[in-house]
């Protein structure tokens, strides 16, 4: 039997009249990195919030590592990490001094703190950089340093907003390394992004957008139930066939990527592009490709989402 | 159950914070300073040289004679020599005098009647602006100043119906009653201003968003917080007390112990409205502003300036809400009056009472939450 993390259901979240989270159902299972995918201001970050127990559900049960929220937040902070989506450590304090307080507030003793600061150093290549205000690093050390201190207690369950929105290509890898290692070693992660190439990377995924999961599952799962099919068109006025496309009610979207448009089309509708291809005079070769991620969230979301209902 | 721990790791990261910005480090020292030479030097309420006109229409010897004796008084400065009231009146309304003196054609007369008969009618007018109280008593003062021919005095000064002993500030000078009050003003503003300031900050910077996530509590956040400005607090105290000692004389209280019993109750007071501000204010500006709020009734209704027992009643209400009244008052004794803190008990325990609520209330309303 799967052990659940997290197991929320009917989870909703208003503010004022504004509903930023609204009915959402999930479950984690345990040891598994799991993303929040969505655009900006889809409820990413309040699905967070009341999943640690910093904002209380409007309605809805939330249950995390077995404790019940909002009556249990304070047990359950001690075997949580939490890094934000703003740098939250202090940054006049030295980079080894910020892993300190933050060793002290969760009652490490000193000795095992020394010896844990020092395997976090060298782990997240900070050893050379210890004695540098916090406030002056770059933006990949500051996310390690976060990471660092978000991991400092060994945390079983370890929520990521946003991890990586200040940091450069090289450092993501990196940094999705060493999210690998955690989860690997029995650490449960719930990450947020708007990054395709990181949502990729989750062994399982809720597509989130105004408030509601619109769909959930693994990468490969999510791909497979796509409700739509893929196709890559090249040819000449590749403007003008885009325009004609999306004033058909089958295209769920349309995108120029280089010289070749990548469109959405509702299941089982090819034929529309023979039709069209006569109507219009078309000069253009189809071809269906494999969904990529980006076509499940597309289809997903926006007016593709609004059609397909 | 409370960490030690965790409440010295606050401690500790509080006070290296503190150490690095170097604007509020040196605020703590030139706060005390400057505001000590400002209000040492310029507060004063023993009035002298307010600027008087004179018009003289005796124009004798004697009426000369009266003008340099007043001068020799110090308490007025003829500055003007006006030809008619007119012009007087709009001297005194462009504020370039706050007196006239107005001597009769017939001064000399009223002299030599004034002293066969001390009823007679009398020798001279003073019209005064009267907006400022504090000006137009140091003139009526001079109501009762002996004149006669030749500087001889006409008649014996009458006989004082009681006497006056002065027991603590025998030359009634103003900075011994000033300095200690300006602890209370000063340790008002910085001790709420500090206290409430940094825990803002922590919300304004982000650095609350991820304190709250661990299982830090929320009276060992507060008490965290305040342990450093203690010391702050009681290190401003001696620096104000040693530099009015220096600079103005003021004497230094016999009993150490008292003088800082009385002054950690008031910090803990100042500390714990401090606290209560922080967990309503959303800005450090708003923290600011709320705190120029409370610090400006503490100025003006905390007897600092103006005497308690003179204020409506009222306004005595409002005063004795204000730490600021109940420190002030018991600095005063302990500096000025040498008393002891078991002297001043009740003040102590408004404060402390006033504390201990204003840290509960502050714990209670600080939600480790977002909503």
């Amino acid at each position: 039997m799967t052990e659940w993390v997290i197991e929320a259901e009917g989870m909703t979240r208003q503010f004022g009249d504004y509903l930023a989270v609204n009915n959402v159902d999930l479950k984690v299972p345990k040891g598994c990195i799991y993303g929040f995918l969505g655009p900006n201001g889809c409820g990413k970050s309040t699905t967070i919030r009341l999943l640690t127990g910093l904002l209380t559900p409007t309605h809805g049960k939330i249950r995390v590592l077995g404790c019940e929220l909002p009556q249990d937040a304070e047990k359950l902070r001690e075997h949580i990490g939490y890094m934000t989506q703003k740098f939250s450590l202090y940054e006049n304090l030295t980079l080894i001094e910020n892993l300190q307080f933050v060793a002290k507030i969760y009652g490490v003793n000193s000795i095992a703190a020394k010896t844990r600061i020092e395997e976090l150093l060298s782990l997240y290549h900070l050893v050379d950089k210890q004695k540098v205000m916090a406030g002056s690093l770059s933006g990949g050390q500051r996310q390690r340093l976060a990471l660092a201190a978000a991991t400092l207690h060994k945390p079983s369950l370890l929520f990521l907003d946003e991890p990586t929105s200040a940091v450069d290509p090289e450092n993501r890898r990196e940094f999705w390394e060493r999210l690998f290692d955690l989860s690997d070693a029995g650490t449960s992660i719930i990450v947020s992004t708007h990054y395709m190439d990181e949502a990729e990377r989750c062994h399982r995924l809720a597509i989130l957008e105004a408030g509601e999961k619109r769909a959930d599952g693994s990468p490969d799962e999510l791909m497979e139930k796509m409700h739509a099919d893929v196709v890559e068109i090249s040819g000449e006025n590749l403007r003008q066939v885009k325009r004609i496309l999306l004033e058909q009610s089958q295209v769920l979207s349309a995108a120029q990527i280089g010289i070749r448009l990548r469109v959405l089309l509702k299941k089982d509708h090819l034929s529309l592009l023979d039709s069209l291809r006569q109507s219009h005079r078309l000069t253009i070769e189809y071809q269906q490709v494999r969904p990529s991620l980006e076509d499940v969230f597309v289809a997903n979301t926006g007016t593709a989402y609004a059609q397909h209902r | 159950m409370l960490s030690i721990a965790r409440i010295g790791a606050i401690v500790f990261k509080e006070l290296k914070q503190l150490s690095r910005d170097r604007i509020t480090f040196g605020m703590i020292v030139m706060i005390p300073f400057v505001q000590l030479m400002l209000f040492g030097y310029a507060i004063n309420t023993d009035v002298r040289h307010v600027p008087v006109g004179l018009i003289d229409n005796s124009n004798s010897s004697l009426s000369r004679q009266l003008i340099q004796d007043l001068e020799a008084s110090q308490v007025v400065d003829f500055q003007f020599h006006f030809e008619s009231l007119t012009q007087a009146e709009a001297a005194i309304t462009q504020g370039k005098v706050n007196a006239v003196l107005y001597l009769p054609d017939d001064f000399n007369r009223r002299v030599i009647d004034k002293e066969r008969d001390a009823t007679a009618a009398p020798v001279g007018q003073w019209i005064t602006d009267a907006s400022d109280p504090m000006l137009t008593n140091a003139i009526k003062g001079l109501r009762q100043m002996p004149i006669g021919i030749r500087g001889v005095p006409v008649r014996e000064a009458p006989t004082a119906v009681y006497e006056v002993v002065s027991y603590f500030n025998p030359e009634q000078r103003s900075a011994v009653n000033i300095v200690p009050g300006l602890i209370a003003i000063i340790l008002t503003m910085t001790m709420i201003l500090f206290t409430s300031a940094a825990i803002v900050r922590e919300r304004e910077q982000g650095n609350m968003e991820f304190l709250i996530t661990t299982p830090v509590r929320p009276l060992e956040l507060m008490l965290g917080k305040i342990l450093p400005y203690i010391f702050i607090g009681l290190f401003q105290m001696c620096i104000i007390l040693l530099l009015g000692h220096w600079l103005f004389a003021v004497p230094l209280p016999t009993h150490i112990v008292s003088l800082f019993i009385v002054t950690l109750s008031f910090i803990l007071a100042s500390l714990a409205l401090g606290l209560l501000i922080s967990t309503k204010a959303k800005t450090q500006l708003q923290a600011m502003q709320m705190t120029v709020f409370v610090l400006l009734p503490s100025i003006l209704l905390s007897g600092f300036m103006f005497p308690y027992v003179a204020m409506p009643v009222p306004a005595q209400w409002i005063a004795e809400a204000l730490p600021a009244t109940h420190f002030v008052r018991m600095i005063r004794g302990v500096v000025l009056r040498g008393a002891e803190w078991t002297d001043l008990l009740g003040d102590m325990a408004c404060l402390l009472i006033f504390a201990t609520v204003g840290i509960v209330i502050a714990t209670l309303n600080f939600k480790k939450r977002l909503d």
